[in-house]
């Protein structure tokens, strides 16, 4: 695939003033060292990782977590850290290595 | 109908803003400037304004609030001087990068240390890099037009970047003088609506605001602002002559005082040429043809008309308030004997650093100055390129 053409400064927005949204085709999960991983069996749906996440990658349906979008986690570990699930918590953060 | 008033450079700079009427001002108290701000904040306590006023906890976030509500579409100000505006540096290049047209009146203060509260011009000299338009006044009167003209020039379409309007500390900020004010519904009309060029509160075109800018887009922003810089100057002349035809007093990008058929000139910035026109009258009654060019716009630099100003005159003395410390005299000399490099006829230029940190500069002083001026212009020998003038 050819490189997108690099606009000049006569047509960029001025002051970098961009459409929103400019992140959703930035991966950003691409500088993680860290990956939460979920446990289905043990997570009682209580939200707080969703309401936690700085990134909001963690993704509902019908009102469950369903998963974690790993192109925007970042691997921050804060869903691990509130996850009140015990003696285990049904996040997990593994290695990427 | 204009009113003729007594107002302190700084109660006419507060006036200004509550005639400007901005959306939001965010401030921090500092002197010489406190007053600009706190006048105006009573002004929000009474119901004058339609201010949203946000007393915030330093001048960083000052500026932040301030930056903030421009990109919301608002017309936002703040006011500071010295080290608050020192404060606020890491705010300034980002505010012009954004394009955001605040208007800011600074009184320019001593850059600590040591403290000192009184006037000299190296807090804003520092900012010079900032993409700012950076405007001097004279006086009170010209504190007031300068705040007006301000908006007309930062918000115009083709400039779109941010403006501080300078007073000198104590000597400017605090003396009573008397100005001719505009009635408020003129300024009204003057000013017009703000443009909101950036609108972060437009939910139906959102916008993302201040995003990563690397190698690939950040030198393109640059230049953006560098054109703009360099478009602002016709933008300047035509709203002084504007401003001119409707309120009778005209501006340009600088004030040339009995330049006509002089020799020798002095170059000086604020409440110091006050004082020079009153030298040069002095001395042109006693048939000594001296001149004076007083910088009005420091920032864009208006290189090609200080240079065919000056290319006529004998000598030149640059009269600046600060030092620069980079051993090689001030950082207006600097600009003003570059202005004159690509000029077939150089007038012989030396530099006069003075009143630092408010140290009185006299009439004496400036006398001294003209007087070895025109034994350079006379002699055609520099003896000394930089001098210290009131230094013990």
């Amino acid at each position: 695939m050819a490189a997108p053409k690099e606009l000049g400064w006569k047509e960029l927005a001025e002051g970098d003033v961009l459409k929103a949204g400019t992140a959703v085709e930035f991966h950003t999960g691409d500088w993680r060292s860290q990956r939460p991983v979920k446990d289905d069996k043990t997570c009682i749906n209580c939200m707080f990782c969703y309401i936690y996440c700085p990134d909001s990658a963690i993704k509902l349906k019908d009102g469950k977590v369903e998963s974690i979008d790993l192109d925007f986690c970042k691997g921050c570990g804060i869903c691990h850290n509130v996850c009140p699930v015990k003696p285990v918590k049904s996040i997990s953060m593994v290695s990427e290595r | 109908m204009p009113q003729i008033v007594a107002k302190t450079g700084n109660e006419a700079m507060a006036e200004a803003m509550r005639q400007i009427n901005p959306d939001v001002v965010a401030a921090y108290p500092i002197t010489p400037a406190t007053e600009i701000v706190m006048i105006f904040s009573q002004f929000v306590a009474d119901g004058l304004v339609d201010t949203v006023y946000v007393p915030v906890e330093s001048e960083h976030s000052a500026m932040s609030a301030t930056l903030a509500a421009s990109a919301a579409g608002a017309r936002a100000m703040t006011g500071t001087s010295s080290q608050g505006l020192a404060l606020m540096y890491e705010l300034l290049p980002i505010v012009s990068a954004l394009r955001l047209p605040i208007v800011m009146p600074e009184v320019n203060r001593a850059l600590s240390g040591p403290i000192n509260i009184h006037n000299d011009h190296s807090d804003t000299f520092a900012a010079r890099d900032f993409g700012w338009l950076h405007i001097f006044s004279e006086n009170s009167q010209e504190a007031y037009d300068n705040m007006l003209q301000a908006i007309r020039i930062a918000e115009h379409p083709k400039v779109k970047l941010p403006a501080m309007v300078t007073t000198d500390g104590f000597i400017i900020s605090h003396c009573l003088e008397k100005i001719e004010m505009l009635d408020d519904a003129t300024v009204k009309e003057y000013v017009g609506k703000f443009p909101a060029y950036t609108n972060l509160l437009d939910l139906k075109n959102p916008v993302t605001v201040g995003a990563l800018d690397l190698q690939n887009y950040y030198f393109e922003h640059k230049m953006q602002v560098a054109e703009a810089m360099k478009a602002a100057k016709d933008i300047i002349v035509e709203v002084g002559k504007d401003f001119g035809r409707k309120f009778g007093r005209e501006y340009g990008l600088f004030e040339k005082y009995k330049m006509d058929d002089a020799e020798i000139a002095i170059v000086c910035l604020g409440s110091t040429a006050g004082s020079a026109k009153a030298v040069i009258d002095e001395y042109r009654a006693k048939g000594i043809k001296i001149g004076l060019l007083k910088i009005r716009i420091y920032r864009p630099f208006p290189v090609e008309e200080i240079a065919a100003a000056l290319e006529p005159m004998k000598a030149v003395a640059v009269v600046e308030k600060c030092d620069g410390f980079a051993a090689k005299g001030g950082p207006l000399f600097d600009e003003i004997r570059s202005a004159l490099y690509d000029k077939k006829k150089k007038p012989l230029t030396v530099n006069y650093i003075t009143g630092l940190g408010g140290r009185e500069v006299t009439h004496k002083h400036i006398m001294e100055i003209f007087d070895e001026l025109k034994a350079v212009a006379d002699t055609g020998v520099i003896k000394e390129l930089i001098q210290y003038k009131g230094v013990r």
